[in-house]
């Protein structure tokens, strides 16, 4: 019995031991993976991936619990970048993307309540109390954090007009070139 | 590459030779386009950022007046065409292959075609170069052979790299195409004089007029013009496909080769189109803005092809009426039919980069059904740029866009050769024009995160700041009043009793 009580000890502390060992050599710098990530997500906290914040949205990405496609205002271009990233491969014609979209208020029924410009993580709204709000189409993320605060329901997601200098080439229909590898 | 080109090695080995179908077009003498009666001049007509405009609605204009001013470094201002009243400012359809709309200054012509104050210039020559680049600058004059790059901002990168060689650009190698060869016959004097100043403005010891020789008579008349110049030479260029792209001429004409990524100022050298050396001329000897152009009008759908004189911002239809239409286009492009853009309706306004509108009819504008891609290698003969063009339409198709990069698609200039002989007729400039706006608008979208990250890390320390200094103002606030408090206290009774109560206030 002592044999057993021995043979055990001795085999779950080697392993232990070995275990730690292995962890340390080989780490692996998770903290930069996850920083690099970060740096590609919008980082204005906006909270629509259901994380508090962009960080922990990048970590939940780094560790595989979270989908590429978890943050809605990165749309496909992000999910793009982070798959090519973790070297992951995606079928991005599932992902729902009405592509980039804004607030906007309407001008006439903004009572200028000053609660929308509290919360964008931006400072995308500008106004001053009782003066009419507006939002600065550059700075706004389309995170959605004003509408609901709202009390007249002015503000209103649209999609970020395309204009000529933003528009790009549609992509051929594929069915030729897949042939083609 | 076939047995005769081998045997007589006069083409370059990239390109292609497409049927030219430049006459009876360009045969025609040149025709002034009646006024119209609404132009449409959109703000947009350049590389950069759009003009501004500087006008209101209701107001009278005269011809050559500035109706938008330049924005930022790289832009052009834009001029009124003829008299008349600014009837609109708002959108129209671009002449863009979105068919987006685009701001756009409608102005109603009064007839009259009357003048603002001109102010000629006798002796371009001893102005500084600087003037002149200004000047050209504020004659909003942009690169007219399709590039539409302000060309005052090349005349100031010529001087700033010492350039040495002026390229003078009469390839027109588009087929269908004849406005250059068109203003070369008919106003050579205007282009040698016109590039002699550009030659001054940008500091330049020589200019090679390149012109391809399927246009003889234009080589005659530039010849004449520049006989009296020691320093420009005309040479007769092979007509090949795309011997009009900057890096091919120059190539042909110097054996310089521009590398990757570089811009032709680098290897000592600056090309500019010959339609633009005119309005240089005009700029600066007859003191006149860019209001106007020559207009290729050709294709099989047009009863009258030939070259029209008309105002910047007249309607497609307009041309196309005065050129006879028999029956309906199938097709309206804009340019070229290699590098030109498809037209959604006539009713688009025509730009300073406008070199020609092609109404096809449905035997040219037929498409061939794409087939896959039986790997001939044609695409990769034809290009003049040495890429792999199969190479990298695969990769765009499997979404790889990083990889099509690697193959060069930066340097692809979109002249579709590969499309042309591609006998599956794929259509591989599209899927290059996709890759290439998709990679910019990733890279748009890339500056644009960086610039919200910014802003909510601006945020985040702006409340941390505020609330300090909430906290700090209420503090001293608080110290204040029991300062006075005590004073207050301290004068009515001085009990010792008295002095523990703020510091118990204090810690709550
Ligand atoms: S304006 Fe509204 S939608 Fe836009 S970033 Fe601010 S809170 Fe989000
Ligand atoms: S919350 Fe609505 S009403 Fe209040 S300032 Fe913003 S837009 Fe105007
Ligand atoms: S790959 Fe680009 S440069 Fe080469 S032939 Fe095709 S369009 Fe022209
Ligand atoms: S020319 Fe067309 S069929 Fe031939 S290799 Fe190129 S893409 Fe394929």
């Amino acid at each position: 019995m002592w044999l057993a009580i021995f043979s055990l000890t001795l085999l779950g502390t080697l392993l232990g031991l070995a275990l730690g060992l292995a962890a340390k050599r080989f780490h692996v710098e998770a903290s930069s993976i996850v920083a690099e990530i970060e740096a590609l997500m919008p980082g204005s906290n906006c909270g629509q991936c259901g994380f508090a914040g962009c960080p922990r949205a990048a970590a939940a990405i780094a560790d595989g619990s979270a989908p590429v496609t978890v943050c809605p205002p990165g749309g496909k271009a992000l999910a793009q970048m982070l798959a090519a990233r973790l070297g992951i491969s995606i079928d991005l014609t599932s992902v729902a993307d009405e592509g980039p979209q804004i607030a906007i208020v309407a001008e006439d029924i903004c009572i200028g309540c000053c609660r929308c410009s509290k919360v964008c993580p931006t400072d995308a709204i500008v106004g001053a109390a009782k003066q009419i709000h507006n939002v600065i189409r550059e700075a706004c993320t389309g995170c959605g954090n004003c509408i609901d605060r709202c009390p007249t329901e002015a503000l209103l997601l649209q999609p970020l007009p395309v204009t000529v200098q933003h528009w790009v080439w549609p992509k051929p229909a594929t069915v030729v070139i897949a042939l083609a590898v | 590459m076939g047995i005769f080109e081998k045997i007589f090695r006069h083409h370059p080995p990239w390109g292609v030779h497409p049927d030219d179908h430049k006459l009876p077009a360009a045969n025609a003498p040149l025709r002034s386009l009646p006024l119209p009666a609404l132009l449409y001049v959109p703000m947009q007509q350049h590389v950069g950022s759009p003009a501004r405009p500087v006008v209101l609605v209701g107001q009278h204009v005269l011809k050559g007046q500035l109706i938008a001013e330049a924005q930022g470094n790289v832009s052009a201002p834009v001029h009124a065409p003829t008299s008349g009243r600014i009837s609109a400012i708002g959108e129209v359809t671009a002449p863009h292959p979105s068919g987006l709309a685009q701001l756009a200054i409608t102005i109603a012509a009064d007839g009259a075609d009357t003048w603002c104050e001109r102010l000629p210039v006798d002796d371009p020559f001893a102005l500084a170069p600087e003037e002149i680049a200004r000047r050209t600058a504020a004659a909003g004059v942009v690169g007219l052979g399709g590039a539409t790059f302000p060309a005052a901002v090349k005349f100031n990168l010529g001087r700033r790299l010492k350039v040495n060689t002026l390229i003078v650009n009469g390839g027109e190698c588009e087929p269908y195409l004849s406005s250059d060869d068109r203003i070369m016959r008919d106003r050579a004097a205007e282009v040698v004089d016109g590039l002699r100043i550009v030659m001054y403005a940008i500091g330049a010891r020589e200019a090679l007029v390149g012109i391809e020789d399927n246009k003889p008579q234009a080589i005659a008349a530039m010849r004449v013009a520049a006989a009296a110049f020691g320093n420009v030479q005309v040479r007769p260029v092979p007509a090949r496909y795309p011997m009009g792209s900057d890096k091919q001429l120059i190539q042909t004409l110097t054996g310089k080769e521009v590398p990757a990524d570089a811009r032709a100022a680098e290897v000592g050298v600056l090309v500019h189109n010959v339609s633009t050396c005119a309005a240089v001329h005009r700029a600066l000897r007859r003191g006149e803005p860019l209001v106007e152009r020559i207009v290729t009008l050709n294709g099989g759908a047009l009863t009258r092809p030939g070259n029209l004189l008309a105002p910047i911002g007249t309607p497609v239809v307009d041309l196309l009426r005065f050129a006879g239409v028999s029956g309906r286009p199938a097709r309206l492009v804009l340019g070229g039919p290699m590098m030109g853009i498809v037209l959604p309706h006539a009713r688009v306004p025509i730009v300073k980069g406008a070199s020609g509108i092609l109404a096809f009819d449905a035997a040219e504008a037929h498409v061939a059904e794409a087939g896959p891609c039986i790997r001939c290698g044609s695409c990769t003969r034809a290009c003049p740029m040495g890429l792999l063009p199969l190479e990298m339409a695969s990769r765009i198709g499997a979404d790889d866009l990083a990889g099509a990069a690697g193959f060069g698609l930066s340097d692809c200039i979109g002249c579709g050769c590969c499309a042309y002989v591609c006998p599956s007729h794929i259509p591989l400039v599209q899927y290059f024009s996709y890759a290439k706006g998709e990679l910019s608008a990733r890279e748009r979208s890339k500056l644009r995160n960086d610039a919200t990250r910014r802003l909510a890390e601006e945020r985040v320390a702006r409340l941390e700041r505020e609330a300090r200094e909430k906290a700090a103002a209420a503090a001293r606030r608080k110290a204040e009043r029991d300062a006075a408090k005590a004073a207050a206290g301290a004068a009515a009774r001085p009990l010792p009793v008295r002095i523990v109560k703020p510091a118990s206030e204090a810690a709550t």
